[in-house]
């Protein structure tokens, strides 16, 4: 296994041995967070600009605590304190960056390939911290690691995702991310935001919520994006959550080992109850520690991508 | 392509590492104190086999582990990301004398990056090198404490350990 990329763009383009390359190493990284001493100086010297023109805690937090353990240097860039709110393009911006001679842009980005267009244009590399409705590949590899830690596998396992398909980035990379490493995909939801197009993607879809959670090893929910919905999807929060929300009833209904996931951040009491949210099948905090471990992963894989490449002895 | 040249065979090579573990314990009195170390990828199976032989000598376990560099290598934008392994050191290296094994001594560079991870996780009363095969070339100023056998090598030259643990026979053979 090698990987050769120089950037991260999407999870598409990825083949399931460069997926794997990243979990494997990922394994390695997560121990790194266990011990005394934290950090490992494999970016040394190296300077990584977060460019978050999208609001956003989690990733961020997740991102630059990675590159710190990395001991990479760190500028961080937000959208409201950016010459892009003054007018500048994201180009000009891009390219001011890179004259201060950075090495890894991390982008989040209201617009869909805003990361791809960065790649084009610049000498860093680029890492994709979410674009619009398109990809969100850490998120893939953080939730495709977590299911590999607890169930040993992926191939063959049911996952379900539950929720806003149709503007959800971290789905589409989930789905990528599932089905070339062999899992079996049904996506539910209202039918506004799971539309049967989906099936393209080689997932099944249904929208009912107790037929696609009935076999399921995972259950991967999804937070409704009022940000993304320029008109109302379903008549209310509270006719969503009796007809999709997990709830304790619907749960024990699955199999007694199906675990829940979530990406965070979590409408408590809308898409899923409270009590199953902290409930021991739930995954969401070792999703956010193993969001650390991936990134770090990803950061040095890419950071070997961009050598000449041979292998050392 | 020329046949490889074969500098030890398995009982060269079982030679070789039963010396070394009597010059560990004869440099080594307190047998208590020591533990073994071997870096990913050779020097692991190479590793837990002194620190059996180790017990051997002493009647007591001396703990072993491994240690992936992957992380502190100084070549990491020159070349594609390695493949990095498992690090288990289940036991404290505080104070103790951890003898790092590796199967072939070349650069150097391995052992520095090797000593910069140890450090990570605790420091060491001393460390000492123990390894297979001595083949030249240092780029830095290390030298090892035990060595099984030297082998004058020209620069290209590829040397091979071949180990029971990785499925071969055990030999350590040099392709040109």
């Amino acid at each position: 296994m090698s990987w050769s990329r120089k950037h991260l763009l999407d999870i598409e383009s990825l083949t399931a041995e460069d997926i794997t390359t990243v979990l494997d190493t990922a394994r390695a990284f997560k121990a790194v967070g266990e011990r005394a001493i934290k950090k490992v100086p494999a970016l040394r010297g190296k300077t990584v600009v977060n460019l978050f023109v999208e609001p956003s805690t989690r990733t961020r937090t997740s991102f630059e605590l990675s590159e710190q353990r990395l001991s990479a240097d760190i500028i961080n860039f937000t959208a409201e304190a950016s010459s892009l709110k003054k007018g500048e393009t994201l180009k000009d911006t891009a390219r001011n960056l890179e004259a201060l001679n950075i090495d890894f842009i991390v982008i989040r980005h209201s617009a869909s390939g805003a990361p791809h267009f960065l790649a084009r244009v610049l000498n860093a590399s680029v890492i994709n911290a979410g674009d619009g409705a398109h990809e969100h590949p850490t998120q893939a590899l953080l939730d495709t690691f977590t299911i590999r830690e607890k169930k040993g596998r992926i191939a063959g396992l049911n996952v379900t995702i539950l929720g806003d398909i149709l503007y959800s980035r971290v789905a589409r990379s989930d789905i990528w991310a599932l089905t070339k490493l062999g899992a079996k995909v049904t996506l539910c939801g209202p039918s506004t935001l799971v539309p049967r197009v989906f099936e393209q993607m080689g997932c099944r879809v249904t929208h009912d919520v107790d037929e696609a959670i009935r076999d399921a090893d995972i259950i991967n929910l999804l937070r409704i994006q009022h940000e993304r919905q320029r008109k109302s999807m379903f008549p209310s929060l509270g006719e969503y959550t009796s007809f999709f929300g997990l709830t304790a009833a619907r749960l024990a209904r699955t199999k007694p080992d199906a675990l829940i996931m979530h990406p965070g951040p979590i409408n408590r009491g809308v898409e899923i109850d409270s009590e199953i949210a902290d409930c021991p099948r739930s995954l969401v905090l070792q999703q956010v520690t193993n969001g650390l471990a991936v990134r770090m992963a990803v950061l040095f894989l890419v950071n070997g991508g961009k050598g000449p490449q041979e292998v050392a002895p | 392509m020329p046949e490889p040249t074969v500098i030890l065979d398995a009982v060269a090579m079982q030679r070789a590492l039963t010396r070394i573990a009597h010059e560990v314990v004869e440099r080594n009195e307190a047998g208590s104190e020591v533990v073994v170390v071997g870096v990913q990828r050779g020097g692991v199976p190479l590793g837990q086999r002194l620190g059996t032989l180790l017990a051997g000598i002493w009647g007591h376990a001396v703990p072993t582990g491994s240690l992936d560099v992957s992380m502190h290598r100084d070549d990491l934008d020159q070349r594609v990301a390695p493949n990095v392994q498992p690090t288990v050191i289940p036991f404290d290296v505080t104070g103790k004398t951890v003898v790092l094994v590796d199967d072939v001594l070349f650069s150097g560079r391995t052992i520095r990056a090797a000593m910069d991870a140890l450090n990570d996780f605790g420091r060491p009363r001393r460390i000492q090198l123990a390894v297979l095969i001595d083949r030249g070339h240092r780029e830095l100023p290390i030298k090892a404490d035990f060595v099984g056998k030297n082998v004058p090598t020209a620069y290209t030259e590829r040397v091979r350990v071949r180990l029971a643990e990785k499925g071969e026979t055990d030999a350590v053979v040099i392709e040109k």
